[in-house]
């Protein structure tokens, strides 16, 4: 383990007996962070009293490279925002640029959009999950997670040819129309999809020794769910009724018929089942967009190389696996944007720790790191 | 929200808080209200207290003289999103801190802070988040240079 002792600061108790909080070091490269993100934990014993979370190890500077991108050539940066779920920020990306030029994507595409994403969905909650359970030593858990997880790959390889970074969705449209046979061998896994996460439901959360870690750790009150600017299934799981899907509906989301899974204690528990209920809807909306998906363009025909938005500015966000990502565009007439800002999900989620972790022992904190599925690429951008 | 809900509802926030002025109204079907930066703190209570809740956003952008800050603020109750911008001096770039309106405020004003040099008045904790700590420059101004930084040709 990557944990070391930093310093220690000598004091005395109020009873007049000498303590020491100890200052551990946890990270940067530490299997339990999810990515390289560094956490300063001052212990009381094993008794968490602070933890500062220093990030920023991973900082590309993607929103400065794209000041020097024409408009498409950003799109294989957003694949390497959120490295688990490519496809959200692809489509948040795309989304902005649609807004800003004023672009009407043929329906064909959104469809594939939407399968896409919720597929990626299902791969996203699965490597959180098994990353979660692996972290408390449920190894099989993670070993099933991933089966699930390398056939939503695999499907996402024939489609477009790429494993982790698809460049997929692209302004006005998406890259490739879906290959012969691939709706079917979509179909026939969300079909098979819920019995699978059944399994996984029984063996990870209905587990008894997975309960008792993760129940009533790391509580998140709904008020503090909404200020704190949390969103997805970490603010889900404290029973705030919130989806970009739902609420603030875009694509052809309305046209779906599907639940928002909430939560009520909002503890690492109910977060992480909130994961699994989750796959289990989006498997529900691939099942339905598959049927109602007809055939025509995928893209914009006739679409310049060069985007040459009007000046102004447009923000659009999407529902993805850890919350509302959102992108903001300034454009100012030329070939590249003037100013791009990313708005990270995992980010916010992740200022919580502090909030969530006192008072808690450092092994309850490797929990709760793990109920709100930080992916670094998209902290540090 | 249609977009006459929204310039109806931006109408009414208005009329109720004079300090808010529309800026320009949905342009891009998004609604931006505009405010001086002595005025910011005053207005975004008032703008909780209408119902947007959650501060999803605070970034910045350069305009040469001036920075504009720009927040994004939603709510699930009235289901609409507006812009909330003010403007600074690049001279004497500091604007008052949302942290007690928002927390969410707290990382992203310190993500501004550390990218533009732009000051959070009364936030508990402003240090750089994304950059070391010995770094010196605000990366994301546009005249920010860097040895083995390389600009394209505009010609592209």
């Amino acid at each position: 383990m990557a944990t070391t002792i930093e310093s220690r600061t000598p004091a005395i108790s109020a009873e007049g007996l000498p303590v020491e909080e100890l200052v551990v070091n946890v990270g940067p490269s530490h299997p339990s962070t999810h990515g390289v993100g560094r956490f300063v934990v001052h212990l009381d014993g094993d008794v968490v009293v602070d933890v500062d979370p220093v990030i920023g190890y991973l900082h590309r500077g993607i929103e400065k490279m794209a000041e020097n991108r024409t408009y498409l050539q950003v799109v294989p940066l957003t694949d390497r925002l959120d490295y688990v779920g490519s496809m959200y920020a692809n489509w948040a990306y795309c989304r902005a640029v649609e807004r800003l030029a004023g672009l009407r994507v043929p329906e064909r595409a959104e469809y594939l959009r939407v399968i896409v994403c919720e597929l990626q969905r299902i791969a996203s909650h699965m490597m959180g999950l098994g990353a979660a359970a692996a972290d408390t030593g449920a190894f099989t858990a993670f070993v099933y997670a991933f089966d699930q997880r390398e056939r939503v790959v695999e499907l996402f390889e024939s489609l477009c040819g790429a494993r982790l970074t698809y460049n997929y969705v692209r302004p006005g449209g998406v890259a490739f129309d879906a290959p012969e046979g691939w709706s079917d061998d979509v179909m026939s896994f969300v079909r098979a999809l819920p019995a699978r996460l059944d399994e996984l439901d029984a063996l990870l959360l209905g587990n008894v020794i997975a309960r008792g870690r993760m129940k009533g750790v790391g509580v998140l009150s709904a008020q503090d769910a909404i200020a704190w600017g949390a969103s997805g299934p970490t603010a889900r799981g404290s029973g705030v009724n919130w989806d970009l899907r739902k609420h603030d509906p875009y694509s052809v989301y309305p046209r779906m018929d599907f639940d928002v899974v909430v939560g009520e204690r909002g503890d690492a528990y109910d977060r992480n089942r909130c994961r699994v209920l989750e796959c289990y809807e989006s498997a529900r909306i691939v099942e339905q967009a598959l049927v109602q998906m007809h055939g025509g363009g995928v893209r914009i025909e006739g679409l310049p190389r060069l985007l040459q938005p009007a000046p102004g500015d447009a923000y659009d966000q999407i529902e993805s696996a850890r919350g509302a990502l959102g992108v903001y565009l300034v454009s100012d007439g030329s070939p590249r944007p003037y100013r791009m800002h990313v708005r990270s999900p995992a980010f916010a989620n992740l200022a919580l720790v502090p909030l969530l972790s006192k008072g808690h022992t450092l092994s309850d904190l490797v929990v709760i790191l793990g109920s709100l599925d930080p992916v670094f690429g998209e902290i540090d951008r | 929200m249609t977009s006459d809900e929204m310039l109806e509802l931006i109408g009414r926030i208005s009329a109720q808080h004079p300090r808010l002025y529309p800026l320009f109204s949905h342009e891009f079907g998004d609604a931006v209200v505009g405010v001086e930066p002595a005025e910011l703190l005053e207005t975004a209570v008032d703008l909780r207290e209408a119902g947007f809740d959650r501060l999803l956003m605070v970034t910045a952008v350069d305009r040469g003289e001036k920075f504009v800050v720009v927040y994004r603020l939603q709510s699930r109750a009235l289901t609409a999103a507006i812009f909330l911008k003010t403007q600074v001096p690049r001279s004497d770039p500091h604007v008052a801190s949302l942290f007690g309106v928002w927390p969410a405020a707290n990382w992203q004003e310190r993500e501004v802070f550390d990218l533009f040099g732009i000051g959070f008045d009364g936030h508990p904790d402003l240090r750089r988040i994304l950059m070391p700590d010995e770094f010196e420059g605000y990366p994301l101004r546009r005249d920010f240079e860097m040895p083995g930084m390389i600009r394209r040709p505009d010609y592209i």
